[in-house]
């Protein structure tokens, strides 16, 4: 079976996160107040050919956990799709 | 002629610009803030190199929304002479004053090094007391300076005498081994169609003092000060 | 006094020895915080107290033995352990501020922000006493080099450390990178920076003055840094620990604005004291400062700008957040300091004020949460301090049983050569100082000429500092007193081939379990090594930090690494010398004696792979005369070049001045040494120089009447390397090697 993944890889919440800092200085200049708590990530997709669907979320965690996300410092959540 | 360097928050080579200009060059320069919507009356602005807003999002992104950045785009439109460094060069870019853009080096990393680079035409302001057969060593620090631009426009900018300078080897061969950091046609430099508005990756305020070695920079300060002047 | 305290969810405010142990507090500390106090504390006081007293914060087990180090000398206006960095007296009215810090175990946990907010936190150092950076150093110690682990540690490290200072806009000019199985599990990564400040435009780490307003400047502070294993615990709390993260992340963009309105606001003339918040966070620098000014304060936690919402007091009092200042100004300045603060888009709040008394008093929303008299926290009042014992380890008698005789010198000595040449600790960093900006600044005069040390230009003077950072571990290992006298050596002998006279040092003490007395014996041996080197080579030490409890992965420790950090002055930039041979033609002469001595090498130890044996030669007093006769060599201009012979010997100091101008060399060896030993032992006190050939004369009678040896090895050629009239590289290929062997390894 194929399947795609829609990954996103997030700076963990309890971390400082400066890249989202520094962009709600610059959406203030754009004179776009009342915008707060920025928080920038990645979103990665994928193709995967797995027996079922439990082998592969298996697959795309470890890819997740093993690579794509440091777990130090980041959180991911993914949503899986049969093609 | 009198210069202006617009400081950015994160901006780090605005003093090295002003040292180059006012002690290597003897010419007058101010620094001009970035919250500030006054040029002071400079004929001639320069964007610094460093990381504006830490370069997050993307180099330049968040410094062409700056303030003072509606003032030096008026000054352009209306024929100023305006010019950017590295990250001067990445938030023109951004902000449409020069057309391209600068990407991630191809190798990944950042690269500080002495490079050389080819002036490609005289036809433009800094480059017109240059010499066309001859390779300038002028550093570069940069983690995104891999100049792109789509097909179109990198034939414009050739046909339009728009290409400032190439990457090149020590005896000024502009083979894609010298290519440091993988930029389309080796561009180290370009300027705007109207050629009032220049952006170079590498650093010619860093090859002007000669305690430091190096004063392969000074050609380019003269040329501009030289014809501003004449 | 009748203190009344909240109680809070998931806090335990009940304290006893269990918990003072969970927070890492020996039970005899615990007694002794019940004396002080004369109460139980409670938790958050508790906390307050173990990180005060934590070896990072009250080095209580090494001061017995630090206090011994030479600390005076006329230029030094700050002495080691009076401010947060070293400030030394440079001339012309102007002062050097520097200093050197660990961050290993943060590296090792996530390498990137480690050793990223090891470059911060130095330089918020340098800049808390007014002075601007002008130039970074790191020294960096890996495992084996084709481990993986390695590989990703090395280049989260360096992508770390170049991205945090790149952005920050100060030269990276120098560093060291050495590779041995023994760091495998526990890499070092030492930060030096150095700073300009003119003589009084300095500012203090202190407070006084009751009723001036206390401020927080910078970053919010979030659960950063918050010692995790401390708290490791169901008892503390039930469900924040998990998410109590460990690491810090750093934020140089906000460090460069830092350091912009911290010299505005010192500069205004309003400025009481300041001290960055690095390590325990609010608690060290409200202590610390409150006890050199000898004042109290009343600290409101609720008006910290925090970045996460429910943090109790001990998080707040104790979070490791980034780029924060704090600031005691004077009363009615306050304006000014909100005024420069919003210039540069930074939180300033409002967080306390001086009293009276040595008491701080912590409160939470009009609540008392903690209260502690500042003077029992800290260094040099009641922070404990411990006389530790030590023990010659079996391995040092064992190495002193190695005999030269018993090596067989290898037929091929060009193979040794190579080997040598592209061996990771001796071929060029170049894979990663090209990740580094050295020449922001436009001050560096050591890029386009190299020299032995960072030469970087003081602006608006003549005079330029001269730095580097220098320890051979194994050295210090195989003897560490004679090896840590021989870091301080060779760190001044750069400095000399530089163009500098060495003026003073900084240190990072890297060593493994200090209750393990065979590794306190190491740390005893090296200051006692460090003493005797800076009392004869007359720098003395300005401060810098120590490191414990490096471990390897057998649990054995690292080599024990003493990292010197050396600042020399350059009176006038034409004294500046490089390492690079100029022209063929040009005469090659060695100055001081060569030894039949291979210990320690990396030839003995890589090539022949003897791991046990002795220090290399080394004697002071040589190394005085060495230094002594180069330096009048260099200002009579009478060379064209010098470099020292250090790491992989005589051999790799010629191929390493032959590279940059891609020269040769012809030179003869010694019949009366071993060939080997001539060509790769790493005998201490050694400088190869080149002198033009209408100067030799003059050259050679400069020397007649001085205490040092010298011998003409032979002459710069135009592109190879022969010994003995044997090719023994070509130099384009050499070149080529040892540029690259990092990269071929590496990519």
């Amino acid at each position: 079976m194929k399947f795609t993944a829609e990954i996103d890889v997030m700076p963990r919440p309890e971390l400082l996160d400066p890249q989202g800092k520094a962009v709600l200085l610059g959406l203030e200049h754009l004179g776009l107040d009342q915008i707060g708590n920025v928080r920038i990530g990645k979103h990665i997709t994928l193709q995967l050919e797995a027996e079922n669907e439990e082998i592969a979320r298996e697959k795309v965690e470890k890819a997740c956990s093993k690579l794509l996300a440091n777990l130090i410092m980041e959180s991911y959540t993914y949503a899986l799709e049969q093609q | 002629m009198k210069f202006g360097v617009v400081v950015f928050p994160g901006s780090n080579c605005d003093q090295d610009l002003v040292d180059a200009i006012s002690i290597g060059m003897q010419q007058e320069v101010v620094k001009l803030w970035h919250k500030s919507h006054d040029l002071q009356g400079c004929d001639f602005i320069l964007l610094p190199g460093g990381f504006s807003y830490g370069d997050y999002l993307r180099s330049g992104a968040i410094a062409r929304i700056s303030p003072i950045m509606q003032e030096v785009v008026q000054h352009a439109n209306s024929g100023g002479y305006v010019m950017g460094i590295c990250n001067g060069f990445q938030i023109l870019t951004e902000a449409g004053l020069l057309p391209g853009a600068l990407l991630r080096n191809v190798n990944q990393k950042f690269i500080c090094d002495n490079v050389y680079i080819k002036p490609a035409t005289t036809n433009l302001l800094p480059t017109r007391l240059l010499d066309l057969n001859k390779a300038y060593k002028i550093p570069v620090a940069h983690g995104e300076g891999r100049y792109h631009a789509d097909t179109d426009t990198l034939k414009r900018l050739h046909d339009n005498d728009q290409i400032m300078f190439k990457y090149s080897s020590n005896a000024a061969e502009t083979h894609e081994l010298y290519n440091v950091n993988g930029s389309l046609l080796n561009i180290a430099g370009v300027s705007n169609e109207k050629k009032n508005v220049f952006g170079m990756m590498p650093h010619p305020e860093r090859a002007v003092d000669p305690e430091l070695g190096n004063t392969d920079g000074r050609a380019i300060f003269e040329s501009i000060v030289e014809l501003v002047n004449a | 006094m009748f203190i009344h305290y909240k109680s809070q969810t998931n806090v335990e405010q009940h304290t006893t020895v269990e918990t003072a142990r969970k927070l890492g507090l020996l039970e005899e500390e615990f007694e002794r915080i019940k004396q002080i106090l004369g109460r139980t504390p409670n938790f958050t006081e508790l906390s307050i107290f173990s990180v005060m007293w934590s070896e990072h914060c009250s080095y209580k087990n090494s001061i017995v033995w630090l206090k011994t180090l030479p600390k005076s000398s006329p230029r030094i206006l700050a002495e080691a352990g009076e401010e947060n960095a070293g400030l030394v007296d440079i001339g012309d009215g102007y002062a050097c501020s520097f200093k050197i810090e660990s961050h290993n175990h943060p590296s090792a946990i996530e390498p990137y922000q480690g050793a990223a907010t090891g470059v911060g936190g130095i330089n918020r150092d340098i800049f808390t006493m007014g002075a601007r950076p002008i130039a970074q150093l790191n020294s960096l110690r890996f495992g084996n080099i084709h481990s993986e682990k390695t590989q990703r540690l090395l280049r989260g490290v360096v992508k770390g450390i170049g991205d945090y200072g790149n952005a920050f806009g100060i030269p990276t000019v120098g560093g060291e990178l050495f590779f041995d199985e023994c760091y495998n599990i526990n890499p070092l990564v030492n930060a030096f920076s150095a700073g300009i400040v003119k003589v009084g435009q300095t500012a203090s780490a202190t407070s006084y003055g009751a009723g001036n307003p206390v401020f927080i400047v910078g970053s919010a502070t979030g659960k950063d840094g918050i010692h995790g294993a401390a708290f490791a615990s169901k008892d503390i709390t039930e469900d924040s620990v998990n998410d109590l993260p460990s690491v810090q992340v750093g934020d140089p963009f906000q460090e460069k604005l830092l350091l912009e309105a911290s010299l505005e606001i010192i500069q205004s003339g309003d400025l009481i004291g300041i001290q960055d918040m690095g390590a325990a966070g609010i608690t060290c620098s409200t202590s610390e400062m409150s006890a050199k000014g000898e004042h109290g304060m009343d600290i409101w936690l609720d008006k910290v700008p925090m970045r996460q919402a429910n943090m109790v007091p001990f998080e707040i009092l104790l979070s490791e957040s980034q780029e924060r200042m704090l600031i005691v100004m004077k009363k009615g300045a306050e304006q000014t300091i909100k005024d420069i603060c919003d210039k540069w888009d930074l939180y300033c709040e409002q967080i306390g004020v001086v009293t009276e008394g040595g008491q701080l008093r912590y409160y939470q929303n009009g609540e008392l949460v903690a209260e502690v008299p500042a003077n029992d926290l800290v260094l040099g009042g009641g922070a404990p301090v411990y006389h530790r014992e030590y023990r010659e380890p079996a391995y040092f008698s064992e190495a002193k049983k190695f005999n030269i005789d018993e090596v067989e010198e290898p037929e091929d000595l060009q193979a040794v050569a190579e080997f040598l040449a592209t061996h990771p600790n001796i071929a060029s960093k170049r894979w990663v100082y090209r990740q580094y900006d050295s020449m922001v600044g436009t001050a560096t005069m050591s890029t386009n000429a190299p020299a032995d040390a960072a030469v970087v230009k003081v602006k608006g003077t003549d005079k330029s500092i001269v730095v580097t950072v220098d320890c051979n571990s194994r050295y210090v290992h195989a003897d560490p007193e004679q090896g840590c006298a021989i870091a301080v050596a060779e760190a001044a002998r750069n400095i000399v081939c530089a163009g500098g006279e060495p003026v003073a040092i900084t240190n990072c003490l890297n060593f493994g379990n200090p209750y393990v007395p065979e590794v306190y014996w190491q740390f005893v041996g090296a200051i006692k090594g460090m003493k005797k080197a800076c009392e004869a080579l007359g720098t003395p030490v300005t401060g810098g930090n120590v490191s414990f409890y490096n471990q390897s992965s057998d649990e054995g420790p690292v080599f024990p690494t003493p990292t010197i950090g050396m600042l020399g002055i350059m009176e006038k930039k034409d004294n500046k010398m490089t390492l690079a041979f100029q022209q063929a033609g040009d005469a090659i002469y060695m100055l001081g004696e060569a030894q039949n001595d291979i210990a320690s090498s990396e030839y003995l130890y890589s090539y022949h792979n003897v791991k046990l044996s002795p220090a290399p030669y080394f004697n002071m007093e040589s190394e005085l005369n060495v230094q002594a006769a180069v330096k009048e060599l260099i200002a009579d201009k009478l060379i064209q070049s010098a470099h020292d012979v250090a790491d992989g010997g005589l051999y790799i100091t010629l191929l390493e001045s032959a590279m940059p101008n891609e020269l040769g060399f012809d030179v003869e060896t010694d019949k009366n040494y071993r060939k080997d030993a001539y060509l790769f032992g790493e005998s201490q006190s050694r400088i190869v120089v080149s002198v033009a050939p209408g100067k030799q004369e003059a050259f050679e009678k400069a020397l007649q009447n001085k205490q040092v040896t010298f011998k003409k090895l032979g002459v710069v050629t135009r592109h190879d390397c022969h010994i003995d009239g044997v090719l023994f590289h070509g130099i384009s290929v050499a070149k080529k090697h040892y540029d690259t062997a990092l990269e071929q390894i590496l990519e």
